[in-house]
């Protein structure tokens, strides 16, 4: 049994070291041809993702428009960069997009007003269960008093 | 102790049962939109399907909702992929020939589609009233916040968007609609 579960460690880490490394991080983004794209596209190219990955994508459930293959998230994409490409800042194309679909288009709600309840409230339940088991595990260790009984 | 623990559960059940039935009510598909009372974006379109009569445009003549002041515009974005925009085709002609002579101005608009399978699609359906235009990387879907088909935004006469249906539009809705904008555009 052990000879077998060495055998099968020794095959999968030869597998997974004659597989290429990939790097996630460096990848291009879906649609972006890096051969013929020079350096100032790929730079263009990592701020449309930057400014993408924070606007959620309206036909979908919790995506966002940079991981959406959606034709509407293809197009609001290739909108971010050319008004990236127009010379508008990223904040400026999100607020053209909170302008069109309200603040419900930022994956992250801006941390001001009614929205600091979704910061606040996770932060209070935390705080207030931690309290909570210290009260109980402090009342469960504590001996109890002999009676008056015994 | 048992009244005590009692009021901490109900203390904490109802938030919980208010957030529930608040939540049980929305739509989660229904994005709220921020456009109505804000000036209509503009837009300039080309037409790829003409429309009926006297309320026709020549195929290539270009929209501009610039050129639209003055007039109701009921701008219904639509696509031949789309099953509810079955629902409301006929009714939505039928209100435009309605209107026809009068300050309003039906116009469609293409979403997300070829003006080829559009053009089929009107066949299909045994025609349109009014015309519709092809919106090409859907920039003025976009720039009207469309998140689906049908969508269907009504301008008031000053250019602001006074309502937006989202969904099949009913005829006798629009048609409220349309009065009061021409009503309160015929106001002094």
């Amino acid at each position: 049994m052990t000879l077998l579960l060495r055998v099968a460690v020794t095959t999968a880490l030869l597998i997974g070291a004659s597989l290429p490394a990939q790097d996630t991080s460096s990848r291009a983004p879906i649609g972006f041809d890096t051969a013929r794209h020079g350096p100032a596209d790929s730079a263009l190219e990592a701020r449309t993702s930057a400014v993408a990955s924070q606007l959620r994508c309206p036909v979908c459930q919790g995506l966002s428009i940079q991981d959406s293959p959606s034709d509407l998230a293809q197009s609001m994409r290739s909108l971010v960069r050319d008004q990236l490409a127009s010379g508008r800042t990223p904040d400026q194309v999100k607020a053209y997009f909170v302008s069109k679909y309200g603040e419900w288009i930022l994956l992250e709600p801006k941390p001001s007003g009614f929205n600091l309840l979704a910061y606040a409230v996770p932060l209070v339940v935390v705080l207030g269960g931690g309290a909570a088991i210290v009260l109980a595990v402090r009342r469960w260790t504590t001996s109890p008093e002999p009676s008056s009984a015994d | 102790m048992n009244w005590r623990r009692a009021a901490i559960a109900g203390l904490v059940a109802i938030p919980v049962i208010v957030l529930f039935r608040y939540g049980l009510n929305q739509d989660p598909r229904e994005i709220p939109s921020p456009l109505p009372g804000n000036p209509a974006p503009a837009f300039s379109l080309a037409v790829f399907a003409p429309g009926e009569g006297s309320l026709s445009r020549q195929i290539g003549d270009t929209v501009r909702l610039a050129d639209l002041r003055g007039r109701v515009v009921v701008l219904n974005f639509w696509a031949s992929w789309c099953l509810a925009c079955r629902d409301e085709h006929v009714g939505l002609s039928e209100v435009a020939r309605e209107y026809t002579g009068k300050p309003v101005t039906f116009v469609g608009s293409l979403y997300q589609d070829t003006p080829s399978a559009g053009t089929n699609w009107i066949l299909q359906m045994g025609g349109e009233a009014y015309p519709s235009v092809h919106d090409p990387r859907a920039r003025t879907a976009i720039d009207y916040g469309l998140y689906g088909v049908p969508e269907t935004f009504l301008i008031s006469a000053d250019g602001r968007i006074a309502r937006k249906i989202t969904g099949p539009a009913e005829p006798n809705v629009m048609r409220q609609i349309i009065d009061s904008l021409l009503s309160a555009s015929a106001a002094p």
